[in-house]
């Protein structure tokens, strides 16, 4: 999380310097600005992931040379797990919490001809991405562990994606159809990396012991 | 009555000690005998017989194994800490957030302490930052008077005063800022409330709080105790600090914390080198400690005396007699911690903690062996780091413009910066100040994202892009 927020803080840095050095009054310039921070933004975040992996790596070597049976109590997979979900969680806060402190009082959603489904959507789009962050932490830290660098282009990539098809809001069916189908993708893609497969995931579903 | 309230702060200032045993001989024995018991140990030896002829030798391994058996201790403990001071950090910043945003009186301008005479309403910047950086280093000197007073009472064995001043503070807390806590909550919620009820409320609170902080109570109702009074005083200083003094205060008083606590003359470091020379604890109303103290004043009972006397006594007995104590320590292993478990079983034999043998003991006289360090494994933090953190964390909220995120922000900076602090800790086992760490990476993200993020968060929002 504190990670996510570092890398949040820089691009908003980059963003702020950009907007403050342009004209303010230029809508389309602005707009195009802000893109563009959204998109350094995700690189930022994709380097700040892997700057994070780099110490988990470290703590996990010293952790292994303390212990006394030589593996370490926690593993990697489940670091790769937990930075997932606090990367999630810490973008899901900063984008819904807001809105959702704005949503206790009273108001109109759309008044101003704006779409009604502001809340609705913005909560699905929240959702899909925290966990979309989680499955890229797991898909991102294995392609780190066995040098496969296509798997860390392929969730950079799909980040960028993500992150362009919200461009198209409010044309919500822009944003929200590929990003699920990322997310079910990617799902998988993690569940099968992590161990997982069609026969494990039938006897969880029917309840074998 | 602000000035008395304004006493408690400065000395209940950052530093963050962790009671390892605190004799080194006893340390080393308790090592050496312990590596008997641990089989990783014993395949390290080379040759078993080491341990029987070869003494050199001997020392030396047991000194290499004591450091590496203590790092491994204080990594597996360390995560633990964390956790355990982890809960009431957030506890007493949830509960100062909570109430600057619900109950408007504690954002409303109402005067100033007069710790900080001058006002911030001027005409220009820089009057305005004139007065503040005033009003900072008249609160700063008072503070530093009052810890060097407070560390010369207890060098010179002034008790008496010192607990007096606790006293007096901790009922003008109890009772006085929780009855206009109560009234100001009751006021937002429209609530209507007679005085009797009041009175027999903050009675009771005051009371028992009083007991627990100052005398024995349960663990977790002191620890709760603790947490309540801290956001009550991170509360007043909220409400009172004028905006740019709290900062500057806020500043300024880690690299206060820095100095007093590492510094050799540091009056902290003295502090907490007396307490330890004595054989003492330091007042349980100014640390919040995450496990059992039992002892207020030992300066009362000659703890040399009482190890002698326990020592004559039987052996079985005497491992026993600290059973009643450690019970309510922590969950695990019916209240032992392991190394306190391996230490008993080297001394008398293994003895098994049944709940028969604990109800056997419990029949016992207790003579009360209070010598020997209940608080074995726990981390202390002082109250002063609670204020702080609880009001960097509510001035954010209170004054943002980027508001829970904000918030959010700073709580996750002070909480970073308490691990790392945990972590030196961990390494350095001596005294630390908990406030420069934490402090500088909630005041750096606090202005970063009020300023920088906050805009761009808003234009995120407004387009519906993500990121």
């Amino acid at each position: 999380a504190f990670f996510w927020l570092v890398s949040l803080l820089l691009s908003s840095l980059i963003w702020f310097i950009a907007v403050k050095a342009s004209d303010p009054r230029d809508e389309p310039l602005q707009k195009g600005l802000l893109i563009f921070g959204v998109m350094f933004s995700v690189l930022l975040q994709e380097a700040f992931r892997f700057l994070y992996y780099k110490l988990l790596r470290k703590a996990i070597e010293g952790l292994v040379a303390l212990s006394e049976d030589g593996c370490s109590p926690i593993s990697i997979q489940q670091m790769a797990y937990v930075a997932g979900v606090g990367f999630g969680l810490m973008s899901g806060a900063f984008s819904m919490i807001n809105l959702l402190a704005d949503a206790l009082g009273p108001g109109t959603v759309g008044i101003h001809g704006d779409s009604q489904l502001y809340f609705l959507t913005s909560a699905f789009m929240t959702m899909v991405l925290i966990f979309l962050h989680t499955f890229w932490g797991i898909l991102f830290f294995h392609g780190c562990e066995h040098q496969r660098w296509w798997e860390i282009m392929a969730v950079v990539v799909m980040h960028l994606a993500v992150s362009g098809s919200t461009f198209c809001n409010p044309l919500y069916v822009g944003s929200l159809v590929p990003s699920y189908l990322l997310m079910a993708a990617a799902a998988a893609w993690a569940y099968l990396l992590s161990g997982g497969s069609a026969h494990n995931l039938r006897r969880f579903l029917l309840c074998k012991s | 009555m602000t000035e008395l309230s304004a006493h408690l702060p400065q000395f209940q200032h950052g530093q963050l000690t962790e009671n390892f045993p605190d004799n080194h001989l006893s340390n080393t024995n308790d090592n050496s005998e312990r590596r008997r018991h641990d089989n990783s140990e014993r395949r390290r030896n080379d040759n078993p017989e080491s341990e029987t002829n070869g003494q050199p030798q001997n020392i030396q391994q047991v000194v290499e194994q004591d450091e590496e058996e203590d790092e491994e201790l204080t990594l597996k403990y360390g995560a633990k800490h964390v956790i355990m001071l982890f809960v009431p950090v957030t506890l007493c910043m949830v509960v100062v957030v909570a109430t600057i945003k619900s109950v408007s009186f504690y954002t409303r301008k109402d005067g100033q302490l007069i710790y900080t005479p001058f006002t911030e309403e001027t005409e220009t910047v820089g009057q305005r930052a004139l007065n503040s950086i005033l009003n900072a280093a008249i609160m700063i000197s008072v503070i530093i008077v009052m810890t060097i007073l407070l560390v010369v009472l207890y060098k010179y064995r002034c008790y008496k005063v010192i607990h007096g001043w606790l006293i007096i503070s901790s009922l003008l807390l109890l009772f006085f800022f929780s009855f206009i806590y109560l009234g100001e909550v009751f006021k937002t919620y429209n609530v209507a409330m007679d005085y009797i009820t009041v009175a027999l409320i903050i009675w009771n609170f005051g009371v028992v709080g009083m007991i627990c902080i100052h005398w024995k109570g349960p663990l977790r109702l002191q620890q709760a105790y603790l947490i309540m009074i801290s956001a009550l005083m991170a509360l007043v200083f909220i409400k009172y600090l004028p905006e740019w003094t709290a900062w500057l205060i806020l500043a300024v008083i880690s690299v206060y914390d820095l100095i007093a606590v590492l510094c050799p003359k540091g009056p902290l470091r003295m502090l907490v080198e007396t307490a330890q020379e004595r054989n003492e604890t330091l007042f349980p109303a100014l640390i919040y400690s995450s496990t059992m103290i039992w002892l207020v004043n030992m300066a009362e009972e000659d703890p040399e005396a009482q190890r002698k006397a326990s020592k004559s006594s039987t052996y079985p007995k005497q491992a026993p007699a600290n059973q009643p104590q450690n019970e309510d320590a922590e969950a695990d292993d019916g209240g032992f911690s392991q190394e306190w478990q391996q230490q008993r079983d080297n001394r008398i034999g293994p003895i098994e903690s049944t709940p028969e043998s604990r109800a056997a003991v419990q029949a016992l006289p207790s003579n009360s062996q209070t010598s020997e360090d209940p608080e074995e494994r726990g981390v202390k933090l002082g109250l002063g780091d609670f204020i702080f953190y609880s009001v960097l964390v509510g001035k954010a909220s209170a004054t943002a413009s980027g508001d829970w995120n904000t918030t959010l922000a700073c709580f996750v900076a002070i909480l970073i910066g308490l691990c790392l602090t945990l972590l030196l800790l961990a390494i350095f086992k001596k005294a630390l100040p908990a406030l420069p760490i934490s402090i500088t990476f909630g005041l750096v993200f606090y202005f970063a994202t009020d300023n920088l993020v906050q805009p761009f968060m808003d234009q995120l929002a407004f387009h519906q892009f993500y990121i």
